[in-house]
């Protein structure tokens, strides 16, 4: 792997106490949000990235505590000296986005009106919220610009949110792995996930703290699900295939298959960290996430909504088929249409919708060499 | 020999035909050698479709606009009349679908500007007179690692645009060093010349 991880890291918190209102009406009268951050911010604060997670990220993007030398961000294999997000040139922020439940304010925080956690209380919350969230953390961290903002997934549309919400903010938008908008089939594959949450017993209508309980079997059934949609068949076939964990078919409804083991420690691994009520929270977010619906449905014309100058990079994978190729390309034939400074690269990895978390010298080349040509 | 701009003869020629702050579409534009030129000198917008990953990144490092996408599929993320010249040098040749291409390029430009190695080049003749296919400055490969799919003259060429109802504007044949070759006979030019340049519009 070519440059080097950050090394130690700390997470930092940041208080509002500036009310936000939200896209679906809620408010949150003050609020935390817990971030990290990598690099130095330059006298010019000319350097500063903002990195974006997707549905089960978090605040914790590169590098390791002190105190737990196995706790790796989530993308450290792209951030650090001499990587494409390099620390040496940028100052990289990374964020838990409202919802959440790493530290941010989320439906486990306590509700100061009740004195009690959120649970079912807690607002929906939209991606246009959080880029207004991630826009005051940037006036808090006395940036009036970000050189690039950058996110797969669920963090693509935040960057693109950025270009149409606060366009005279943001030079650059990284959007990977990302869509317009969801299709039906998305949608549908969320409300199953939903679904799975919503009618586990132990989810208490969301109330589930003051129940001393969680809903575990909804939310490991979610993850189960969602991670198929992650993968691509053809690594599946390679990593799983047919194998059997003891060799001989057992006639029973025990673990069998091993691509039934590593669903189910996927499941149990996520069910036993990640919070409900976020998971819930968070695929409603995708869900809503529409910008061109306030222009009728003309992504066109809310994709001129971004500044002229502002660069975007576009990347898709090739085995993505939960967000296709053909979804960048929406994008990528939006910013032309505007005329817009993009490029889009089609990168051939096998590793379904979670390739733009793994570690490619093509991929990653990509990303490097647009980032080198941000002047700063 | 008379040296030209990024050893290309033809983008000396392609960009001569470019206007300062033109929107410049360059299908298989490589990594991004003649667009760059065009930014550099002409102030072009410019943008750029290859579909090969190692060009896409060095047209990337080059700080092109790039869009990687296969011209065989369409180019439907482009609006039509998005530019002013949509230029495809020494690759039509290597495209199956050649109408199809040309009707594109000619959807999204104003006008398209097109260079290829002319297989009637007597050089290239008499290779294959002598029983060998050409191999020559234009046409730098061996049959069994050619990409090149289409083999056809100034004359085929010319000959399909008539039938396409496509205007030719403007007509350059340069020699393998890449000097311009001048004739009032079509089969001479046809006959000398190693690699065409050609300037189509749409008839209105």
């Amino acid at each position: 792997m070519p440059g080097q991880s950050v090394g130690v890291v700390q997470s930092q918190r940041a208080h509002f106490d500036q009310a936000l209102t939200l896209r679906s009406g809620g408010v949150l009268p003050a609020y935390d949000l817990v971030y990290e951050t990598y690099g130095t911010l330059n006298a010019a604060k000319s350097n500063a990235i903002l990195v974006c997670h997707a549905l089960s990220g978090h605040h914790h993007v590169a590098g390791h505590y002190a105190d737990a030398p196995n706790n790796i961000g989530w993308w450290d294999n792209i951030i650090g000296p001499g990587r494409p997000l390099d620390t040496d040139r940028f100052f990289i922020v990374g964020l838990n986005n409202l919802g959440g439940c790493h530290g941010s304010t989320g439906p486990s925080s306590l509700n100061p009106a009740t004195g009690k956690p959120w649970g079912a209380d807690f607002p929906i919350v939209a991606v246009s919220d959080w880029v207004e969230a991630q826009a005051r953390l940037a006036d808090r961290l006395g940036i009036d610009c970000w050189a690039a903002v950058v996110g797969g997934s669920l963090g693509g549309m935040q960057a693109m949110r950025w270009t149409i919400s606060q366009p005279e903010r943001i030079r650059h938008a990284i959007i990977i792995a990302s869509a317009p908008k969801l299709s039906a089939q998305n949608i549908a594959f969320n409300d199953v996930a939903r679904q799975a949450i919503l009618t586990d017993p132990d989810f208490h209508g969301g109330n589930y703290y003051e129940h001393n309980t969680r809903p575990m079997r909804g939310l490991r059934l979610a993850r189960m699900l969602g991670h198929i949609t992650y993968l691509s068949d053809d690594q599946m076939g390679e990593k799983f295939g047919r194998e059997l964990r003891n060799g001989s078919f057992g006639f029973d409804f025990d673990v069998e298959f091993e691509v039934e083991s590593y669903l189910r420690y996927q499941g149990d691994k996520f069910a036993g960290y990640f919070d409900a009520n976020t998971y819930l929270l968070m695929t409603k977010a995708l869900d809503y996430f529409d910008p061109a619906r306030l222009d009728g449905g003309d992504l066109v014309k809310a994709m001129g909504r971004s500044h002229p100058d502002t660069g975007f990079l576009i990347a898709s994978f090739t085995t993505d088929w939960r967000f296709t190729p053909a979804r960048s390309r929406e994008i990528v034939g939006a910013l032309l249409a505007n005329q817009r400074h993009v490029s889009y690269a089609e990168i051939d990895l096998n590793f379904g919708h979670d390739s733009f978390l793994m570690e490619d010298a093509h991929y990653h080349g990509v990303v490097d060499a647009y980032l080198r040509n941000i002047k700063l | 020999m008379t040296t030209h701009t990024l050893g290309r003869p033809d983008f000396d020629v392609i960009a001569g035909w470019i206007e300062p702050g033109h929107r410049v579409l360059d299908l298989g534009c490589g990594d991004g050698t003649l667009l760059r030129h065009l930014i550099d000198t002409r102030g072009v917008q410019g943008v750029g479709v290859d579909m090969d990953d190692a060009n896409v990144l060095a047209a990337i490092k080059n700080g092109i606009n790039v869009i990687q996408g296969n011209l065989e599929r369409g180019l439907g993320e482009f609006a039509d009349q998005a530019f002013d010249h949509v230029v495809l040098s020494r690759t039509l040749q290597t495209v199956r679908h050649t109408e199809g291409v040309l009707r594109e390029m000619l959807r999204i430009g104003r006008e398209a500007v097109i260079s290829f190695p002319n297989f009637a080049y007597w050089k290239n003749l008499r290779s294959v007179l002598d029983g060998r296919m050409p191999v020559s400055e234009d046409l730098p490969y061996q049959w069994y690692d050619s990409p090149n799919v289409r083999f056809f003259t100034l004359l085929d060429f010319e000959a399909l645009c008539t039938q396409m109802g496509l205007i030719i504007r403007e007509r350059h044949v340069l020699d393998e060093q890449g000097n311009l070759v001048e004739s009032d006979d079509d089969k001479e030019l046809n006959f000398l010349g190693s690699l065409a340049v050609f300037r189509l519009t749409q008839q209105r």
